[in-house]
């Protein structure tokens, strides 16, 4: 995935941290193993990452500095062009664009302006998650019904979090590539609704 | 304390056996506390949310170890010796799933937390596995550039 930037620029004091939201280490492995990585790839079947960063899909990556601070939010990022028939982002740019960042030729964003491209959760966001976190300890402790009440909760408070939307499917039974997440995304779009929120300078 | 309270008398608004466990789940850790479900709403003695918790009712403000919040305009939290879950998730500002059913309940992290940690700009710190199940703080990456990306098998 992301073997080949971290191979170029990690001695540039440069390091890819891949977390996995995914509802079991099993789910991410064999992508994981593909990849090879000799970057940390992390599994995060609680979903603690996509909370403290407000991510509401993926693919999504963010810069963060030597001092510990965020330089360039929350953007879709793609590691190949695979999808991008089907996603109309191209990955090239935004890779070209974390390549200059490593190599010290662009800094990221100034603060301000770093601040004016964050969107920030809001209470439902937060009680979204919270019916999401409330249904994945129900269904680890095998209680599918009560999930699927919980589940369906939060992607009706949030319905532009695809990570609680889809990301709950397989953990529910459904196929996340199936007829029930095509209908998913039909609605989203015929509501004029954007699947990927790409940062202006990505979209292009 | 001194160890498990004694049993409830029966002036309790209780009664015995009328606080089966109750589990609240937080992002960082879950706990059993003694609960009595009514009316869809989950009640606490003081005595549950002082040991359960670690929260206590002082003078209008709930106050834990670290912190004190004070109670909302017209808040009727702690009258009678009942405190309402519900209330108390209010009072901190922080979002509260309930599943009466299951009797468990997942208490969040506030909106106006985490908007204020982003607006910092200071990348949130958290600690994950890999697949062989060794931990990865992202702080001990500090003086390295960080690409952190968000991905999924869906």
């Amino acid at each position: 995935m992301w073997q080949a930037l971290y191979e170029e620029l990690r001695d540039r004091n440069f390091v890819v941290i891949a977390v996995a939201l995914d509802k079991s280490p099993d789910d991410a492995r064999p992508w994981i193993e593909k990849a090879a990585p000799t970057y940390p790839a992390l599994i995060d079947t609680q979903h603690v990452v996509a909370d403290l960063y407000n991510i509401v899909n993926v693919p999504t990556a963010l810069w963060i500095d030597e001092r510990g601070r965020i330089v360039r939010p929350n953007d879709v990022v793609f590691g190949t062009d695979t999808f991008k028939h089907v996603t109309e982002l191209e990955s090239a740019r935004p890779l070209a664009a974390v390549r200059a960042w490593a190599r010290g030729e662009t800094t990221g964003f100034a603060a301000s302006e770093a601040r004016a491209l964050q969107m920030l959760p809001t209470a439902l966001d937060q009680q979204a998650r919270a019916e999401f976190g409330l249904a994945e300890w129900l269904s680890r402790q095998g209680r599918a019904d009560a999930a699927e009440r919980h589940f369906v909760r939060a992607g009706e408070l949030a319905p532009h979090d695809f990570t609680i939307r889809r990301g709950s499917m397989p953990i529910r039974g459904i196929d996340p590539m199936g007829p029930q997440f095509r209908e998913m995304i039909q609605a989203w779009g015929a509501a004029g609704r954007s699947y990927y929120l790409p940062l202006p300078d990505t979209r292009g | 304390m001194d160890g498990p309270r004694a049993s409830i008398t029966s002036s309790s608004p209780y009664g015995r056996g009328g606080n089966a466990m109750f589990t609240l789940i937080e992002p960082d850790r879950t706990r059993e506390v003694a609960a009595r479900v009514e009316a869809g709403r989950v009640l606490l003695s003081a005595d549950a949310l002082r040991e359960g918790l670690g929260w206590e009712l002082h003078e209008g403000t709930l106050c834990n170890e670290s912190m004190c919040v004070p109670l909302r305009a017209g808040s009727r939290l702690g009258e009678g010796g009942v405190f309402d879950l519900g209330e108390i998730a209010a009072t901190l500002d922080r979002p509260l799933a309930v599943d009466v059913d299951a009797r468990a309940a997942f208490l969040g992290t506030s909106a106006g937390e985490r908007a204020q940690a982003l607006g910092s700009l200071v990348a949130p710190d958290f600690t994950l596995p890999d697949l062989a199940s060794q931990p990865h703080t992202l702080s001990s990456y500090r003086g390295k550039k960080v690409f952190l990306v968000a991905w999924a098998s869906w």
